[in-house]
This record gives structure tokens, C-alpha cells and sequence, in this order.
């Protein structure tokens, strides 16, 4: 079996893993959507997921791809919990805009 | 140039290009349909390394599950129109700045580090098959994976209290 990593290398994955998480993070600072801010976790959380991946290949390693798989049982669990959060601050405050939430400020 | 390495750039573009438009487009339903195309994309990659079980799984959990999750969510608040004001100008720039320096910090920090693996050897032995994945998860890893039944249970139970309408 010819190995992928052969032909494209490892920091090629590095370097689009970095650009992906670093999109992610943009996107937490840029909007003022909840929603917007959730998707950008999970992108972040999918670059973490590709280099993981890359390195398994890279080690030839199983264990990699199974640490994939908790962390995506995390992240479905973090939705769920998070856009239940959102819809409870939407009951309350009627929009979703993260510079509203100011309760705690005093 | 191989056809790996087209398939690599071609995929790569997709992904990084859908990510920006998740978070440049007003429209949240938008933003998830992208996001839609970026997960796709990244399924691609995995493929590519020979990983289709963690492919498969990829879209039936990211693409399947969370995005039917989100745009549910989008459509239970009715969000799908594009009123949304923008933060203020600085911190727009202040986002950005913090983008590009992020990107060129980490790429030099990796540009330095040299793998201290020698030559990756082939051993012939298909480690990513279901069966290999299997008893790795079932045989080194049995706490976790339990674990992560209870925790998906218990954020199950979570979202269900957290979502209840309250009485009056």
C-alpha cells in the first residue's frame, strides 16, 4: 500500500491544519452571531481532527483515529448542550448576540 | 506534479475557502451549508489517507447530525435573515490582525520542527481497517469509550432539562 504522506508530506497537513484553526479562531473574535461562533469551534475542532489523522497515517498508528472518535463523541455533546444554551437565551432575551449577554457585569 | 499532490491543493482550497465564506456570509443558513461543503471536504482528506471507516463516520456525525442540529436551531429562532450589526471597526481589525499573526506564528514555530521519525516503513498491514480500529477501541481504550456513553447521556439528559419550557 503506497503511503499518501509519501507524496504530499506532513508539513503540507501542518500548515493547512494551522490555517483552518486559525480561521476558526478569526471567526470566534469576528462575529456577533452565537451561532456563527459555534461554527467556528467546530472548525477549529475538525483542524485538530485532520492533524491527528495525518500523524496516525504518519506513525502508522491506530491510535490516533481513535482518539478522533472521542473527540468527536465530545463535540456532538458540546452542540447539543451549547445550542440548547442558545435557545434558552433566545426564550430570554429574544435575540442571540453575544455582546447582549452583559448579566454578569456590574 | 502527482495526482495526489492536485487532489491534496484542490481539496485543501475547497476547505479553506468554505471556511472563510462560513464566517463571511450574513446569512447563518448560508454559513451552515458551507460549513456543510467544509466538513465534505475534510471527509475528502480522510479519505485520501486511506482512513474510510473515520470518513464515513466524519459525515454521518459532522455533516448528518450536528449540521441538521444547527439548522434547526437557525430555523426554531428564525434567524435566517441578514440584520446582523457588525462589531465595531477596531475590533474587526483587531480580529484580523490577531488572524494573520496566529497563522504566521504557528507556521514558523511548525517550518522549524523537523520530524525526528526516520522514513515512514510500510508494514504491508491495513491498520486503519474497521477490524484494527476495533480491538484497538475495545482493547486499550474500554474506559474511554464507556465514558463517552455517559457522557453523551448525560449531555443528553442536560439538553433535554435545558431546553424545557419553564412553568409560570
Amino acid at each position: 500500500m503506497d503511503n499518501v504522506l509519501n507524496q504530499i508530506g506532513i508539513e503540507n497537513y501542518i500548515f493547512l491544519s494551522v490555517i483552518l484553526f486559525s480561521i476558526g479562531v478569526f471567526g470566534v473574535l469576528y462575529r456577533r452571531n452565537a451561532i456563527i461562533v459555534f461554527m467556528s469551534i467546530e472548525i477549529m475542532l475538525n483542524a485538530v481532527n485532520l492533524l491527528f489523522v495525518a500523524f496516525s497515517t504518519y506513525h502508522q498508528d491506530a491510535s490516533g483515529q481513535v482518539f478522533v472518535f472521542f473527540s468527536m463523541a465530545v463535540a456532538a455533546a458540546e452542540v447539543a448542550v451549547g445550542l440548547a444554551i442558545l435557545v434558552s437565551i433566545f426564550r430570554n432575551l429574544g435575540s442571540i448576540d453575544i455582546d447582549n449577554l452583559k448579566n454578569l457585569k456590574g | 506534479m502527482s495526482v495526489v499532490l492536485i487532489l491534496f491543493c484542490v481539496l485543501s482550497a475547497v476547505t479553506l475557502g468554505s471556511a472563510f465564506l462560513t464566517i463571511f456570509t450574513k446569512n447563518p443558513i448560508h454559513s451552515a451549508i458551507y460549513l456543510v461543503i467544509c466538513f465534505f471536504s475534510i471527509a475528502g482528506h480522510y479519505l485520501l489517507f486511506n482512513a474510510q471507516f473515520l470518513a464515513i463516520v466524519h459525515v454521518i456525525v459532522y455533516s448528518g447530525a450536528i449540521m441538521i442540529l444547527f439548522l434547526f436551531t437557525v430555523m426554531l429562532m428564525n434567524l435566517n435573515k441578514e440584520d446582523e450589526v457588525h462589531k465595531p471597526r477596531i475590533q474587526r481589525w483587531a480580529a484580523a490582525i490577531f488572524f494573520v499573526l496566529m497563522c504566521v506564528v504557528l507556521m514558523l514555530i511548525f517550518r522549524q520542527s523537523k520530524p525526528i521519525v526516520g522514513p515512514y516503513d510500510t508494514t504491508g498491514e491495513d491498520y486503519q481497517s474497521i477490524k484494527v480500529l476495533g480491538k484497538v477501541l475495545l482493547n486499550e481504550y474500554m474506559v474511554p469509550f464507556e465514558f463517552a456513553s455517559v457522557l453523551l447521556l448525560t449531555a443528553m439528559i442536560g439538553t433535554v432539562l435545558l431546553s424545557k419550557k419553564e412553568k409560570k
